[in-house]
């Protein structure tokens, strides 16, 4: 029965001191963290995807409400109205951003851009960028080993195996721009994101001279200019062989689709303008010195 | 018989085109010249479109001191200079020179006349070598005077000239030796003269008899020439397995270099060059290029003024055989696939290896079954099947920490797999990376200071 009592009171002895002791550890060693962070961190979207350029969301939470000008910083998943939520919680002025989505911007199918070798090393883009050209006669175009599907943390994109590019689910696509970082030729861009996903761009980042991207891919910009002299809104501007429409500037209206000789502007979710509009005589008289000039620029 | 310590495997030598003296090959009609055929900065054109250039004129000066000048091959008008695909399609600045006849630019000497005396001081032999453009002709193309001017505080104590030519098919410095061992012993003779070293030792693997036992005949004419002979294994041309070998020396991981245990490796086209260069004052212009491949009609070594053709010199064995399956500039094991033979022969082309059929192609990649028979073929004493894996992972910092950065790329680990996985591959652009995080990491530190 002695035995007992003792062994009781001693484990309650330590158990007192033990307490005690932590107490004071606890409290010297205490970590303040604003519960602002936790609530923050709540917020947003919990992706961890690295697309506002930190580790995870923690870290975002973290900066967003350590730094006092967040302008800065922004959340693509969330976009602006989770930024706005937060701004309001924190009460400092929110980064405002239109949605954005990714774009890869080469048409160079199986079809239009023909095998000229063939790869069989580490089924990477990556590796074989620091290797080679590529498959195909381009050194600029898609490699379509597919660095970007494997880096989406949101299945928002897919090489389609009939074109061997990769397609940029619109729904799924969240703008983190992992895939742009992940792709070794800078094909895709993150570009404005237009009602119902239509889009206008130039699908391709050749800047070899026309002749070449002639040679290797009929899908490519041959940087003729006729985009850019067709363009009354200044969107457009070729610049080493290579056209480029500002998605700032570009109101959609698509005449540029009708020049481009190859097709290497896209339209996407929109109908193209008739191709020879029979239009009254006020609208065919600017589309005929147009057309003209690019004649004599050729 | 001495080798390296560690690692190594033995693939068929195939060595074809060992019989066949060198050739002549007629001067191309154009050729092309990059301007970044060695390691270091990018030479800068001193030629315009339209100027006339007489065969040895420079026509591109060593961007920085890690670079090297570059001459005009042959005589003619220079067509123009601008972006063309070099061999494995991607674009790169060149001088096309449209060839006019085979002017020489004056002061060079032609004669064949052996001249073995050289009263030049180290300083004098380095800058004649720095004016003639020579790089390492095993394929590094690291430049020659920068690997001779050996930094305050090292000292060299030993010369090793690398005949070994460990890469299978090739054959061009095993023909270089055997005719012309007399210049080679000369070029020695200056090399050693250049470094301040009394010892220099020319390692030959044991599977060219005929040029150990020319060599070792002539040597017996030079004071502290020796000449080694080594056992058959690929990597032994290796710089460090070469040191190795002959010296029983270890070099320390990166950033330290071969002279930090005080030996200079140098190739042995690479030291005839040295010879013409100093002796003869005749620029890096030319070079033997062994033309090879079981299905080539006649595989052969070629005497190919740089900016060639590649084609043409395909051509000259017989044309591309028609169940060729790939064209590699180099060997199998360290060669790179060309996609473009339109490209130029340049000063790091030792040989074009055509592979044809089941060579050509590389097996489907299955699992890493973890045999580690990667890990025992590392002559670095790498774990390759790691460093794949790491790589894959984005993996940087641990990259580092395991010594990506020592890979030699020599390829053992991936010829060596049993699944045929992809090792090399991943650990090239593993290395680049953690190479290119260094460099950055350099570059963020320097201003500081």
């Amino acid at each position: 029965m002695e035995v007992l009592l003792y062994t009781i009171l001693t484990l309650c002895v330590l158990g007192v001191l033990s307490a005690v002791i932590l107490y004071f550890v606890a409290q010297k060693f205490r970590v303040e963290e604003d519960p602002r962070i936790d609530q923050v961190e709540k917020m947003l979207p919990g992706a961890n995807c690295g697309g506002c350029g930190f580790a995870g969301c923690r870290g975002m939470a973290d900066a967003l409400v350590k730094n006092d000008d967040i302008s800065a910083l922004f959340c693509p998943v969330g976009g602006g109205d989770c930024m706005k939520s937060i701004a309001a919680y924190l009460g400092k002025a929110a980064a405002e951003k239109e949605p954005q989505t990714a774009t890869v911007r080469c048409g160079g199918t199986c079809e239009k851009r023909s095998r000229t070798n063939e790869y069989n090393g580490a089924r990477s883009c990556a590796v074989a960028s620091s290797l080679y050209v590529g498959e195909t006669g381009c050194s600029f175009g898609c490699l379509g080993f597919g660095d970007c599907v494997t880096v989406c943390a949101f299945d928002a994109i897919h090489i389609n195996p009939a074109t061997g590019l990769p397609e940029v689910d619109p729904e799924k696509c969240t703008a983190c721009g992992a895939c742009v970082k992940a792709c070794p030729k800078a094909i895709i861009e993150l570009r404005k994101k237009w009602p119902k996903d239509r889009a206008v761009y130039v699908s391709c980042v050749s800047k070899d001279k026309g002749a070449v991207v002639m040679k290797a891919c009929k899908a490519g910009c041959i940087g003729c200019g006729k985009c850019e002299k067709v363009c009354q809104f200044g969107a457009i501007t070729v610049e080493n062989n290579l056209a480029y429409i500002d998605p700032q500037k570009c109101k959609l209206c698509r005449k540029c689709v009708n020049e481009c000789p190859t097709g290497a502007i896209k339209l996407v979710n929109m109908e193209p303008l008739p191709k020879e509009p029979k239009a009254p005589a006020e609208k065919a008289a600017p589309a005929a010195p147009a057309a003209g000039k690019a004649a004599k620029a050729e | 018989m001495k080798t390296f310590p560690m690692g190594g495997v033995h693939p068929s030598e195939n060595k074809l085109s060992c019989g066949k003296p060198v050739e002549v090959l007629p001067l191309p009609e154009t050729v092309m010249i990059p301007l970044a055929q060695h390691i270091g900065a990018p030479a800068v054109a001193k030629v315009a479109k339209g100027d006339k250039v007489l065969t040895g004129q420079l026509i591109a000066e060593a961007g920085s001191f890690m670079s090297a000048n570059i001459h005009s091959p042959v005589s003619g008008t220079v067509a123009a200079v601008d972006m063309q695909p070099n061999g494995q399609g991607l674009r790169q600045m060149m001088i096309t020179i449209k060839r006019e006849g085979d002017e020489w630019a004056e002061g060079i000497d032609r004669s064949e006349t052996l001249v073995k005396e050289c009263s030049l001081s180290a300083e004098q032999i380095i800058a004649k070598i720095k004016d003639a453009g020579i790089v390492g002709m095993g394929g590094a193309t690291f430049p020659t005077h920068v690997k001779l001017s050996v930094p305050p505080g090292k000292k060299a104590d030993a010369l090793i000239i690398n005949g070994v030519e460990c890469e299978p098919y090739l054959t061009s410095d095993h023909r270089t030796m055997l005719e012309h061992g007399e210049e080679l012993l000369v070029g020695v003779s200056i090399l050693m003269k250049a470094i301040g070293v009394d010892r220099a030792f020319i390692g030959i693997e044991n599977n060219k008899p005929d040029a150990i036992a020319h060599l070792s005949k002539l040597v017996k004419e030079y004071h502290g020439v020796e000449v080694v002979p080594l056992k058959v294994r690929y990597p032994q041309g290796g710089e460090k397995q070469l040191i190795a070998a002959v010296t029983g020396r270890q070099v320390p991981p990166p950033p330290a270099l071969p002279i930090d245990v005080g030996a200079v490796v140098c190739n042995a086209s690479t030291t005839l060059a040295v010879y013409y260069a100093v002796q003869k004052n005749k620029p890096l212009i030319e070079r033997v290029v062994t033309i090879t491949g079981k299905s080539v009609k006649e595989p052969k070594n070629l005497l190919t003024r740089m900016g060639t053709p590649i084609q043409s010199l395909i051509d000259a064995a017989g044309g591309l055989p028609a169940d060729a399956g790939k064209v590699i500039n180099g060997g199998p094991m360290m060669g790179r696939a060309m996609v473009n033979l339109a490209s130029p022969v340049t000063k790091g082309c030792s040989g074009i290896t055509v592979l044809s059929g089941r060579d050509a192609v590389r097996r489907d990649a299955s699992q890493c079954i973890k045999c580690a028979k990667c890990v025992a073929a590392c002559p670095m004493g790498l774990e390759p099947y790691y460093l794949s894996k790491m790589t894959q992972k984005k993996n940087w910092d641990e990259l580092e920490a395991q010594m990506i950065t020592s890979c030699i790329e020599c390829g053992c680990c991936q010829s060596t797999c049993p699944s045929y996985l992809p090792l090399l591959d991943w650990i090239r652009l593993g290395k680049q990376s953690v190479m290119g995080i260094i460099r950055q990491r350099a570059a963020a530190a320097a201003p500081k200071k």
